[in-house]
């Protein structure tokens, strides 16, 4: 097994964060993670985006331009990333501020409408679990378990609280994303 | 089982000091290192291990922070990247001068100038030729991966101490912001202050009756004295090249073509491997761990096998020039590149391989 992804959107969309967690569940399942992302002045407003990969064997690059899944947040990221997605790849996007939607037909297009089922939980900071809810829904690399197992390990303590509200917006982006083509 | 943890290399780093005893960090910060100071400043170690963790007013406070610190036969070290590793080639200059042993991180970044705050290996020739004033060696490791940024402050510390010549960990942005599994060396203890004065006989750790002076200087105005100075540690950079040279090499048994990468190059170009394995084209990898001592033996044997050799470097092409005068003119050396912060991706290099084909 060996799933290579990249998250991109804006700054301060979770994006990192999701992909961290995405890694620390890989680590949970006994993978090979490596967790990369475009750092710099980007993560202060402008674009941001992380590659993961999960791997059953040692990983070499932790740079690519070929991905299995592409999970996109806004128009910029779509502009880049639609193009570097694996034939038979998957695509998962939240259409919120999508002008230009996804034309492929050689790979799966999911939506996740995250930003309106963030903002019903009224709570702006779950849109990026809704969103990895919608991936780990389309693609079980890691399951709900070891997620929230890896919450529980990149988390520091005192937001342990926190653990139940971020399992309803994973339950909730499971609940919600929808097969394109 | 030892824990696993998921770490960027740089907090690696942090986190490997404090395990390997050392003594003192004295940082100024910057991007794209400066969690090293960060996890520190989080981790109290003053507080355990009685390390001391300083953040100067400047890079060239920091290495004559660290000029002190090893004067006295601590085991101390800085981090930087490249515009503040410049600031400090003076105080390395001076620290090969007075033969002191001490680490010093560069993560780093695209150049000249500031140039930008992603990752680039263009400090190749600071690192390896000299960046400071005189004839002076650095020894220079190259992490590939989190746990090398690990494993290798230890080894950096150890290598420094027993030849006492700074030693570097020059590492770039894409191995220091990424995380990976790593596993944490196992803790030892500080050296106590008898080990220091019975392992560092030249240390300035406080004058007995019985013996003359220790005084820690690169001056002497006697250039004959100089001369012999010079003459000696040369000698002792012969031992370093005969005997502490570090390389990996993959699927180079058989191979045609030989990629030669150091750092976040290699991941790269390992990948590339991969592919043109899959191709049916027989490609290996020789990843160069000690910069200097440089592996020149290896590659020149590998000069009598392969067809042709190409250098994967984050600059214009510096590594090349030590592989060209290994190679001898023996076969054709290329280059492939990005630079100022651009990371090429492995499909890149694998049209480069292709192409000199």
């Amino acid at each position: 097994m060996k799933e290579e992804i990249i998250i991109a959107g804006f700054g301060g969309q979770g994006v990192l964060s999701m992909g961290k967690i995405l890694a620390y569940a890989g680590l949970m399942h006994d993978k090979e993670v490596s967790w990369m992302p475009a750092y710099g002045p980007e993560q202060r407003g402008g674009t941001a985006n992380v590659t993961v990969i999960i791997s059953d064997n040692k990983i070499s690059s932790p740079v690519l331009n070929r991905f299995d899944t592409a999970i996109i947040l806004n128009q910029q990221s779509m502009d880049k990333f639609e193009s570097t997605v694996k034939p038979g790849g998957i695509l998962i996007y939240d259409p919120h501020g999508i002008t230009h939607v996804p034309t492929r037909t050689d790979i799966s297009i999911y939506t996740v409408r995250a930003m309106d089922a963030a903002a019903e939980m009224e709570n702006s900071k779950a849109f990026n679990m809704v969103v990895l809810g919608a991936y780990l829904k389309v693609k079980p690399a890691v399951d709900l378990d070891g997620v929230i197992k890896g919450l529980k390990k990149s988390l520091p303590e005192r937001h342990h609280h926190l653990i139940p509200m971020n399992e309803k917006a994973l339950l909730k982006g499971m609940d919600i994303v929808e097969k394109l083509k | 089982m030892e824990e696993v943890s998921l770490l960027k290399g740089n907090e690696a780093i942090a986190l490997a000091a404090i395990r390997c005893g050392a003594d003192g960090y004295f940082g100024y910060p910057i991007t794209p290192q400066s969690e090293i100071m960060e996890t520190l400043m989080a981790q109290k170690p003053w507080e355990t291990t009685g390390m001391t963790v300083l953040q100067a007013e400047s890079e060239v406070a920091s290495i004559y922070m660290v000029y002190g610190g090893a004067s006295t036969g601590k085991k101390v070290m800085t981090s930087s990247s490249s515009p503040g590793v410049s600031l400090m080639q003076e105080g390395v200059s001076f620290l090969c001068g007075a033969d002191l042993p001490c680490l010093v991180v560069n993560v780093m970044r695209g150049g000249p100038g500031l140039g930008t705050i992603q990752p680039s290996q263009s400090d190749y020739f600071q690192s390896t030729k000299g960046g400071g004033h005189g004839d002076y060696k650095l020894i220079v490791l190259a992490p590939a991966s989190v746990q090398e940024m690990a494993d290798f402050v230890d080894l950096a510390f150890t290598l420094s101490s027993k030849y006492r010549i700074p030693s570097m960990i020059l590492s770039d942005g894409a191995i220091g912001q990424m995380m990976e599994k790593v596993i944490l060396p196992p803790f030892k203890p500080r050296q106590t202050a008898e080990e220091i004065i019975e392992q560092c006989p030249w240390a300035a750790t406080g004058k007995p009756a019985n013996r003359k002076n220790n005084i820690i200087s690169s001056l002497e105005l006697d250039p004959s004295k100089m001369e012999k100075k010079n003459v000696e540690r040369q000698e002792r950079y012969r031992i370093v090249e005969a005997t502490e040279v570090r390389y990996d090499e993959y699927m180079c048994e058989d191979a045609d073509y030989l990629i030669i990468a150091f750092g976040s190059a290699a991941r790269i170009s390992q990948n590339a491997v991969e592919t043109l394995r899959e191709e049916g084209i027989k490609v290996g990898m020789l990843r160069p761990i000690t910069l200097w001592p440089f592996p020149s033996k290896v590659i020149s044997k590998y000069a009598e096998k392969v067809k042709s050799m190409l250098t994967v470097e984050l600059n214009a092409g510096q590594m090349i020039e030590d592989v060209k005068l290994a190679v001898n003119g023996k076969v054709p050396v290329l280059h492939y590149g990005r630079m100022g912060g651009i990371v090429p991706n492995p499909e890149e290099i694998v049209d480069a391989l292709k192409k000199q084909m």
